[in-house]
This record gives C-alpha cells, sequence and structure tokens, in this order.
C-alpha cells in the first residue's frame, strides 16, 4: 500500500565486509581443511545466494581439535586470571571496533534486520565478553570457595538464531574461567565464528584455547561424546538436547543444555496497553520468533483482550518486511529452507485444527526464505500452535479471567524458559512472577537481555544458567 | 457550544466522574514509551523521502516568536520568512503560521495577509496562565479579534496538579466558546505536567473540551517537546479518532531545531497516529530556529552542498 511518507531504500553497505570465497577449520591457530576435504556452501537466506564455502568437520577434525584444546589448557589454565582477563577485554575491544563489519556479516549470513544485530546483537556480544573479562581475576569472590578450578576442554556447540551472541555466552565464561574449548557453530550459520576465529588471532590469544568447528550435527555428536571432552554446553533444540543428555549420561562430563521455549506474554487489564503492544511485537517478532524465549504464546485477560488484539493487529500493519540490510527493515528473513518449511507446516496444523489466522496485508519477496508476521486466535491449550514450538513470527493468543488461571495456563507447557507480565500494579508482578515456573520473567518489557544477568529453563527448556555469576559455574569444578 | 463526542458525554458529568474517567485510562509504562521513541528514531530517511519530510516539516512549521521584546518590525520580518522561507528557492513551501503574542497579532495578520499562512496568538495569559478566568478570555477575544486564526491556550496547570479535572475542563470549553472560528490548540505545559499519565489524562482532557489540536508545550520551561511525550499524544488522538471518529491535531513545540529531530518527529507521526496526521492542518511544529536547519538541509538536497548560515536568513 503506497503510503505519502514512503521510505527510500537506506541499505547498509555490504563493502565493510570482506567475505572470502572459502574457510577452513580454525584449530590449533590455524585454518586448515577438514581431514577428509569435505565442504559446505552456506547461503544469504533473504536471497539464497552464496556467500561462501566452508570446511565441513568430522570426527578426526573434532579429534585433531580436542586434542589442541587439551594441549592449551595446562598453560591457558595457569595463566593468573589477571592476564586471561587481558585477552578477553582485547577480544571485546575488537569486536567494538569490527562491530559494523561483524552486524553486516551477522546479517547476511543469518538474514535477520541489520537493525537487530547492529544496535542488539553486536553489543550484546561485545558486553558478554567485558562482563566476564571482569570476573576472570574475582573467581575467589564468586562464591564457589577460593581458587575454584576450570573442567578442561569445553565442547560447544550453538544454534543458528544468533550466531555470534551465542558464542559469546559460550565462549567467554569458558575462557574468563580458564578452560579451553572447541566450538561447532551451526551449518547455516558458520561465518561469524569464522571471524570471530580471526578475531582470536588478532587479539594474540595463544593457540588452541578456541577452536572453530563448522559443519553439521554428526561433528556435533563427534564432539559433545569425545572422551576427552569435560563440560558439554548445548543451545538448540530439546530433541537435540535430550540426545545429548543420553550420550553424555554415565559420563563425568558437566552439561548445561539450553533448549527450547514456548513463553508466555501475559497481559493484565491493568496493564500500559501501547507499551504491551509493543512489547508483544518484540517478544513475538524480534529475530522473526527465531528465539528460545520468544513471547510465543500471549494470554490476554478477557476483558481487554478486543482492545489489545485491535491495537495489535493496527501495530502489525506496520512492520517492514524486506531486504535485511536496509535500516529501515523490521522483519527479515527465516534462517533457511527447512525452518521455513517446519514454521509453514505447524501454521497449517494450527488452521487445520480451527485456530483463526491473521496476517498483516504484506507482500514477501520473491526469492529467500519468509513468513510473513501471524497471529492465531480463538487458540485454547489443546491446540498444536499452543503447544509446540513454532520457532518462527507466530503468535498464538490465549485469553484468561483471573491471574490464577493466567498461571495455570503459563505454567501449563513443557518447556520453561521465559514469561512476560504486563501491569501497572507492582503487587501482582510479585505475585504472579513467584508462581511462573519459567527461569526468565520480564516484567513490563521483553526479550531484554544483559550479560549480568542468568538465563536459563525449567524443564525441557534445558538446565543450567548462563550469564552472570551464575554462568561461571558451568565452567569451574564446583 | 460543548463538543464533546457524546461516546464520552458521561465521563464530564462531574468531577468524581471526568477522574474516574481519566484514572480508568491505561498507564504508560515510561520505559517502553521512551525506548519506542528512541526506536523510531533509528528509522533512516535518506534522498527522495528526506525531500518529502523537509518540505513537509516547512509546511508544518508555527513560525514563533513570543519574546517581551518582540516589535512589529519583528513581527513583520518573521512574517516575511513565513511567506517566503528561502528568497534563492521559491520552491520552498510557506510554513503553516506565524505565532505571536495576542497585541501583535494584528501586525502579523496584515503582514500574512493572502499568502495562505495563518495567524496563531498565545492567549490565556501565557505562559503561566496565572490570571482570572474572565481575564483569559478577554485574551483570547483580543486575539481573536486582531484577526488570529487559532488560539494557542496553556491549561491551569496548578488546577491540574492538585486534581481538579473539570475546572481545566471546563475552562477549555469557556476558551472554545470565545474560538468563534478560530482553531484552539490546548498547550498542556508537559514539562509541569512531568509524568507520562499526567499527559495521556490531560491529553484526554483537552480531547473531550474541543481542542482542535493539542500541544506539548510553551518552550518556557526547562523541558518542552520530547519524541516521547509528542508519542504518547500521538496515540490519543488515533485512540480518540479510534473512539468517536473527531480527528485532532497534535503540536510539539520548543527544543525542536534540527532537521535530524523533525525527521524523526515526522517518523513518529507515521507510524503511530498514521498518514492522515502528515498534513499541516493536523500537524505542527512550534519552532523558530529549526526552519533554517531546514532551509539549509533543503538547499544541500537540491545544490549538492552543505551552504552555511549565511545563505539563510535571519529573522
Amino acid at each position: 500500500m503506497a503510503s505519502a511518507f514512503e521510505y527510500a531504500p537506506a541499505p547498509e553497505s555490504r563493502s565493510v565486509v570482506d567475505i572470502a570465497p572459502s574457510y577452513g577449520l580454525f584449530i590449533d591457530g590455524e585454518f586448515t581443511e577438514a581431514a577428509d576435504g569435505k565442504v559446505f556452501k552456506t547461503v544469504s537466506p533473504s536471497s539464497e545466494e552464496v556467500l561462501s564455502e566452508v570446511a565441513q568437520a568430522g570426527a578426526a577434525d573434532v579429534d585433531r581439535a580436542v586434542k589442541a584444546a587439551r594441549k592449551a589448557f595446562e598453560k591457558w589454565s595457569a595463566l593468573p586470571g589477571s592476564e586471561r582477563a587481558k585477552y578477553l577485554f582485547r577480544i571485546a575491544r575488537i569486536i567494538q571496533e569490527r562491530s559494523r563489519e561483524l552486524a553486516v556479516l551477522e546479517t547476511l549470513d543469518n538474514g535477520k534486520p541489520i537493525k537487530e544485530t547492529r544496535d542488539a546483537d553486536l553489543p550484546l556480544v561485545a558486553a558478554h565478553f567485558f562482563y566476564y573479562a571482569g570476573w576472570a581475576d574475582k573467581l575467589d569472590h564468586a562464591g564457589y570457595g577460593a581458587n575454584p578450578r576450570p573442567l578442561g576442554v569445553a565442547g560447544q556447540v550453538i544454534p543458528w538464531n544468533f550466531p555470534l551472541l551465542m558464542l559469546a555466552w559460550k565462549i567467554a565464561p569458558a575462557l574468563a574461567t580458564g578452560n579451553t574449548l572447541v566450538l561447532k557453530p551451526a551449518e547455516t550459520t558458520p561465518l561469524s565464528a569464522l571471524f570471530f576465529a580471526d578475531i582470536c588471532r588478532q587479539a594474540g590469544l595463544p593457540k588452541g584455547v578456541v577452536n572453530i568447528l563448522t559443519g553439521y550435527g554428526d561433528a556435533g555428536e563427534a564432539l559433545v561424546t569425545h572422551p576427552d571432552v569435560n563440560k558439554v554446553a548445548f543451545t538448540g533444540s530439546t530433541a537435540v538436547g535430550k540426545a545429548i543428555a543420553r550420550s553424555v549420561a554415565g559420563t563425568d562430563k558437566k552439561v548445561t543444555l539450553e533448549l527450547g521455549g514456548k513463553g508466555a506474554n501475559i497481559v493484565f487489564d491493568d496493564a500500559p496497553i501501547d507499551q504491551a503492544v509493543e512489547g508483544i511485537v518484540t517478544g513475538i517478532f524480534f529475530n522473526q520468533g527465531q528465539v528460545c524465549c520468544a513471547g510465543s504464546r500471549l494470554l490476554v485477560q478477557e476483558s481487554v483482550q478486543d482492545e489489545v488484539l485491535d491495537a495489535l493487529k493496527r501495530r502489525l500493519s506496520t512492520l517492514r518486511l524486506g531486504d535485511p540490510l536496509d535500516k529501515n527493515t523490521d522483519i527479515g528473513a527465516i534462517n533457511s529452507a527447512e525452518q521455513l518449511a517446519r514454521i509453514t507446516s505447524l501454521v497449517e496444523t494450527g488452521e487445520a485444527e480451527g485456530a483463526e489466522r491473521w496476517s498483516a496485508p504484506c507482500e514477501l519477496p520473491s526469492s529467500g526464505y519468509w513468513f510473513a508476521p501471524t497471529l492465531f486466535t480463538n487458540v485454547t491449550q489443546a491446540h498444536t500452535v499452543a503447544r509446540d514450538e513454532i520457532f518462527g513470527p507466530v503468535l498464538s493468543v490465549l485469553s484468561f479471567r483471573t491471574p490464577d488461571e493466567a498461571v495455570a495456563k503459563a505454567n501449563n507447557s513443557q518447556y520453561g524458559l521465559s514469561a512476560g507480565i504486563w501491569t501497572e500494579k507492582g503487587s501482582r508482578i510479585l505475585a504472579v512472577a513467584n508462581k511462573l515456573r519459567a527461569g526468565v520473567v520480564w516484567a513490563n518489557t521483553f526479550n531484554k537481555f544483559d550479560p549480568t544477568s542468568p538465563f536459563g529453563g525449567y524443564k525441557e527448556s534445558g538446565y543450567g544458567r548462563e550469564g552472570g555469576r551464575h554462568g561461571l559455574e558451568a565452567y569451574l569444578d564446583v | 457550544m460543548p463538543t464533546t463526542a457524546p461516546a464520552f458525554a458521561d465521563a464530564t458529568a462531574s468531577d468524581s466522574a471526568l477522574r474516574r474517567f481519566l484514572f480508568g485510562l491505561p498507564g504508560v509504562d515510561a520505559v517502553g514509551l521512551e525506548a519506542r521513541a528512541a526506536a523510531l528514531g533509528t528509522r533512516s530517511i535518506k534522498t527522495t523521502a528526506k525531500a518529502y519530510a523537509i518540505d513537509l516539516a516547512i509546511s508544518m512549521i508555527d513560525l514563533t516568536t513570543l519574546e517581551g521584546a518582540d516589535t512589529p518590525g519583528k513581527v513583520r520580518a518573521l512574517a516575511a520568512k513565513a511567506v517566503n522561507p528561502d528568497p534563492t528557492d521559491r520552491t520552498t513551501p510557506r510554513t503553516a503560521a506565524v505565532c505571536v503574542y495576542p497585541d501583535m497579532a494584528a501586525t502579523a495578520a496584515a503582514a500574512v495577509a493572502g499568502s495562505g499562512v495563518k495567524v496563531a496568538s498565545v492567549a490565556t495569559a501565557f505562559p503561566a496562565g496565572r490570571a482570572a478566568l474572565d481575564v483569559k478570555l478577554a485574551d483570547v477575544r483580543d486575539a481573536v479579534a486582531a484577526g488570529a486564526d487559532e488560539i494557542d491556550m496553556v491549561i491551569d496547570r496548578g488546577a491540574f496538579l492538585s486534581g481538579r479535572f473539570l475546572k481545566v475542563y471546563e475552562e477549555i470549553v469557556a476558551v472554545k466558546a470565545e474560538c468563534g472560528e478560530a482553531r484552539l490548540k490546548v498547550i498542556f505545559e508537559t514539562g509541569e505536567l512531568s509524568t507520562y499519565d499526567n499527559i495521556r489524562r490531560a491529553s484526554w482532557i483537552g480531547m473531550l473540551a474541543g481542542a482542535d489540536f493539542i500541544k506539548t508545550s510553551t518552550g518556557k520551561v526547562a523541558t518542552n517537546a520530547t519524541p516521547a511525550n509528542t508519542l504518547l499524544m500521538l496515540e490519543a488522538v488515533r485512540d480518540f479518532r479510534a473512539a468517536t471518529g473527531v480527528q485532532i491535531g497534535v503540536k510539539p513545540a520548543g527544543g525542536i531545531r534540527t532537521t535530524k529531530d523533525a525527521v524523526k518527529f515526522l517518523v513518529l507521526v507515521n507510524e503511530t497516529a498514521g498518514e492522515d496526521w502528515l498534513d499541516p492542518h493536523w500537524f505542527r511544529f512550534g519552532a523558530s530556529s529549526l526552519l533554517n536547519d531546514l532551509l539549509m538541509q533543503r538547499q544541500k538536497l537540491s545544490t549538492g552542498r552543505y551552504s552555511g548560515p549565511d545563505y539563510v536568513t535571519v529573522d
């Protein structure tokens, strides 16, 4: 629909990032080919353009990387905390200096809008390194007794939704506590981790402390089951998380799992409605809803349901979907054809089960993977779209009558990662938050992250905490 | 001529009814409101969109002088600039209005006659509004008689802050009755109301009382128009039209000095109230130095070069 005030294209320049035609695995401080020479292509989800070809790690490469990490562990863990902090501070500063380049890269490889990589992902990545750099020489005061020891070699597997941010969540605490590591980024978003490898070299990080293996699930499996890995950290789907838990059962590996979610965003009738609508939008459409802690279930008090839904639909009509590199784009591309197919199939199930589907009028680009922001109304607890994680820009709207009912419905989920409470009444925030079984409860906001705040789940959303002082425990022998 | 929309007739039936109505409005979360305003401030408005925004912003300015030192000469100079902002480029739109004190309204009216530029006059013992009602009404009558097309009144913040909302409402109704054909802008002095909840309540009092415009501030206090308080008022007029069908204008005033700021406000309008408000009839900037920055940016767009303060007129 043509409007009077048509924003002209405002694309961020691609020239700030130089993507090589091919990349190797980063093992022991060097980029090397995979042992069997295998490679795979990574594409830009918004255009399906091939960005680069990267090495595909296999079991032999995993072994080589774990050995490199093991070799580096002795010296790295013996360094005084203040020395390890220097490297982390250096990495944090380099990330800030290269943030525009990394933001463009992440947008190209992941499909999320430049607005988000520029204003959310990259500042949080740098903040995470700065935060844990500060802990490196203060571990004696973290509450785990004097001189807590690192675990050894960490095997870390991260998802594609926040490639660099999830890398930061994994690597910063591991290094601060004196561990060495092997990290495998997701196969659809390998590039920012490889650029991070370059940053490690730029920062003069000793060889073998950080190893990056690009590859598929088989490489991830080889990594977490490797006998010389002491710590497994995984963020991703609940199905894979369960498989990992099974594979490490009976070993002395320490495990943290950050898995799926079906976050309830609860809007009471005394909520600040306009801000609640913004929070609902942020909750489910930030990063195209591909967020484990997304507020994918809207629980709205029946007395304000119509008002909230009208406002929400009006607001969705102003969302700008399109070229992720355009600075005015609110909604970017879905990360992969597979994910798009999964979203599409779950949405079809929702319709088949009788939920009412609504999308704002919205033109989707002809190439790439796209899904229009979507609402489901007339949803009950019995609908698949109210129970299963969709991991896409799809919001299920349910109603409730009383605070008790809101709590009961919010907790009625196999997951327990996040929840939001919207009310102007402070006592209600405290009362409801205490009853919610969710790792993160936001009050009058949603999807706010800070490195000082622990993050993690209940139930099938996983166990262990990342971030804050709590995040140290996962990497210490305590 | 009370113009209270029928949908809300009960709301102003008594002091207690009005209080109940105002306290039944949804609260405003300050952090969320400011975050939304800041997020819209990151929109990148370039090339053709920027050209459109600059011309629109110029056409929305109430070019203002409200000084004790105002003279007929000063007002005539300002009026000349309002009619013809950039003598080197006659395609530049004229401003919406000139805004002056009541005793300068006649001078301003004569100076802009036939140009399409309106005369706005502040009134009601502007800026403090601390005068008896009949003095305020006389002030309005004076301005209208002198040829003011628009009256910018101030609300009684003392009455508002002490909870006498009906007094605030009735005073606006009385002023509106004196305005005749003139459009009424109601200034809340948001910097003195202090909280966003208060700004939302004041907006509704103004709209219920028949304001044609709701306006942030006088420009005479420390905090004037901000993206957040203007966003909040845009939400109010949006909601009021949805409920009653009556469209009301918004005027941020004071502190908007650069093209960049003005464009951010237009983005707020576009994405909050919607494009129906992207018109000088429904949105104004109360400003003086803003015009020259807009003119310099306009020249930059048309010539590709930055000029400088010597290439725009002083007023």
